[in-house]
């Protein structure tokens, strides 16, 4: 647990568990029939708490979470991560985390894992494309680890890479991107609580397509900022470069924080659609920052959002 | 009797009636898979994209007509216009499926899309200048406007380039598809500049 920062809600905000679960139940249950194999209450595998971060909003179904992806290392279509990623291979898993840190190296994923506690975090996502889901994460916050590695006090940045295997990644074979995916936050972006590593999904261990082992979330941000099936961590003292920046750099700034007021330059962003609402499913505004505001919004103050999109 | 006639011969024992038959099946099926689960957890966006897909395929296989005709003699002269009106309607049906379930209801942001958004300004243009050839794709036309007709018909170049281009611009990152998609469109196009072969090689 962090513990470095406040917010203004209690333990009693928090969903009794006997609700909580019994809503997860009937959410998992219906998800385990069509996707098969995920068993009963939903923190059945993973042993993690509930947090007081979590939205009370209804979770997407395992099957929307699992066949609904963006995840280009393995094709650009939404179906091409469930299809093709089973060719991963995702133990042995570590990560290096170098740049300014005391204690750089490789850290094993199971090692990682001793040091953390895991919670259940329930967040809102958007996508870049006006879609958005809500997903039921297991993870631990991005801060402890960085912790860990202790970050040296010239540090400002941080950089995330993901695994380069083409072999076992049959989208990096071709240049929808210049591989591997590289992403990266400001420090105090990475640092805030509400920035989590995710090792599981539906108290289970996370599904490849959802980038396997180990991916960040960071749930006010549009969702390619959330790498995935991360191999490096660096602390650097400079913004460093991002892929869908590097892509194009007018329609996908480095902050990329939701922003219902900042179009895409060929769409606009006020409005969004709930995934997994069928074929009448209505589009809802946008909030701004994905409705973490009260949250994050001070880590921006001074900055002027339509020039740092 | 050569390949060529065999071919032929099997395309004109098809009654240009069958494709209009036909061709709601593809809208047909693919509302039922929305409806019922098997278009994927966001049904919308990929019904849009099936329709909007096969439009373009309709378009380019419209274009590919006069070409097959002058460089292979197969010809599907017959069916060019059940296969132009096919298309419009697929195009009307994509253009229907984006302003009553993607954005149903939100007029404003229609409107601004359409003004603001250059992949869609340009998928629309392509639709308003279909529009004239689909009015004008009945028999009383083709004898009322004569030559004009021809020259009418010729707006198809431009809509499909306009199709092609709408795709190109909507996906994210380096996509082979929509380039491919692209590919076709401008090669059935520069194959028009090539001077006809001459009669006799064509009865070779």
């Amino acid at each position: 647990m962090a513990g470095r920062w406040k917010n203004d809600l209690n333990w009693s905000d928090v969903t009794p568990k006997a609700a909580f679960l019994n809503r997860r139940q009937l959410i998992a249950g219906t998800a385990s029939l069509v996707a098969g194999g995920i068993a009963g209450p939903a923190l059945a595998g993973l042993d993690a708490r509930p947090s007081a971060y979590s939205t009370d909003e209804a979770p997407n179904s395992f099957e929307d979470i699992t066949s609904y992806n963006n995840f280009y290392e393995f094709g650009s279509g939404k179906s091409d991560p469930a299809d093709y990623s089973d060719a991963l291979t995702i133990d042995p898993w570590s990560v290096k985390i170098d740049g300014m840190v005391d204690r750089p190296g490789d850290y094993a994923f199971d090692d990682i894992l001793k040091d953390v506690t895991l919670e259940e975090r329930i967040y809102r996502l958007r996508c870049v494309e006006a879609w958005s889901m809500v997903v039921p994460w297991i993870g631990f916050e991005l801060a402890d680890l960085l912790g860990r590695a202790g970050v040296q006090p010239g540090a400002k940045y941080v950089a995330f890479e993901t695994l380069l295997r083409p072999e076992e990644m049959r989208g990096q074979r071709r240049p929808i991107l210049e591989w591997p995916y590289r992403e990266g936050l400001r420090l105090d972006e990475a640092m805030h609580p509400l920035t989590i590593l995710a090792t599981g999904l539906y108290g289970e261990a996370i599904p490849k397509q959802n980038g396997a082992p180990l991916r960040l979330v960071v749930p006010w941000k549009y969702g390619f900022k959330s790498i995935k099936s991360i191999v490096r961590i660096s602390l650097m003292d400079r913004e460093p470069p991002t892929s869908w920046n590097m892509a194009n750099a007018r329609e996908y700034g480095f902050y990329s924080n939701v922003n219902p007021e900042v179009d895409h330059p060929r769409w606009s962003q006020a409005t969004e659609r709930k995934v997994g609402g069928g074929l009448f499913a209505k589009r809802v505004p946008t909030r701004m920052f994905n409705g973490y505001g009260e949250e994050v919004a001070g880590l921006y103050r001074g900055m002027d959002l339509t020039e740092a999109y | 009797m050569s390949v060529t006639d065999r071919i032929n011969a099997a395309i004109r024992a098809v009654p240009p009636r069958l494709l209009y038959i036909v061709a709601p099946l593809p809208a047909a099926w693919w509302l039922y898979l929305g409806l019922t689960g098997g278009l994927g957890p966001e049904p919308i966006k990929a019904l849009e994209h099936e329709l909007g897909k096969f439009a373009l395929q309709l378009l380019i296989a419209g274009l590919a007509v006069t070409p097959l005709r002058r460089h292979l003699g197969i010809n599907l002269m017959k069916h060019r216009r059940a296969i132009g009106v096919v298309a419009f309607f697929y195009v009307l049906l994509h253009l229907l499926v984006w302003l009553g379930l993607d954005m149903a209801g939100l007029w404003g942001q229609i409107a601004a899309d359409i003004v603001k958004r250059p992949y869609i300004a340009l998928g629309m243009a392509g639709f308003v200048l279909l529009i004239p050839l689909a009015a004008t794709s009945n028999a009383l036309a083709v004898r009322k406007l004569g030559v004009r007709w021809r020259k009418l018909h010729r707006l198809v170049y431009p809509a499909v380039l306009l199709g092609g281009l709408h795709y190109v611009w909507l996906v994210k990152g380096l996509q082979l598809e929509p380039l491919l998609y692209m590919a076709a469109i401008l090669g059935l196009l520069a194959v028009r500049v090539i001077p006809r072969p001459a009669r006799t090689a064509l009865r070779a």
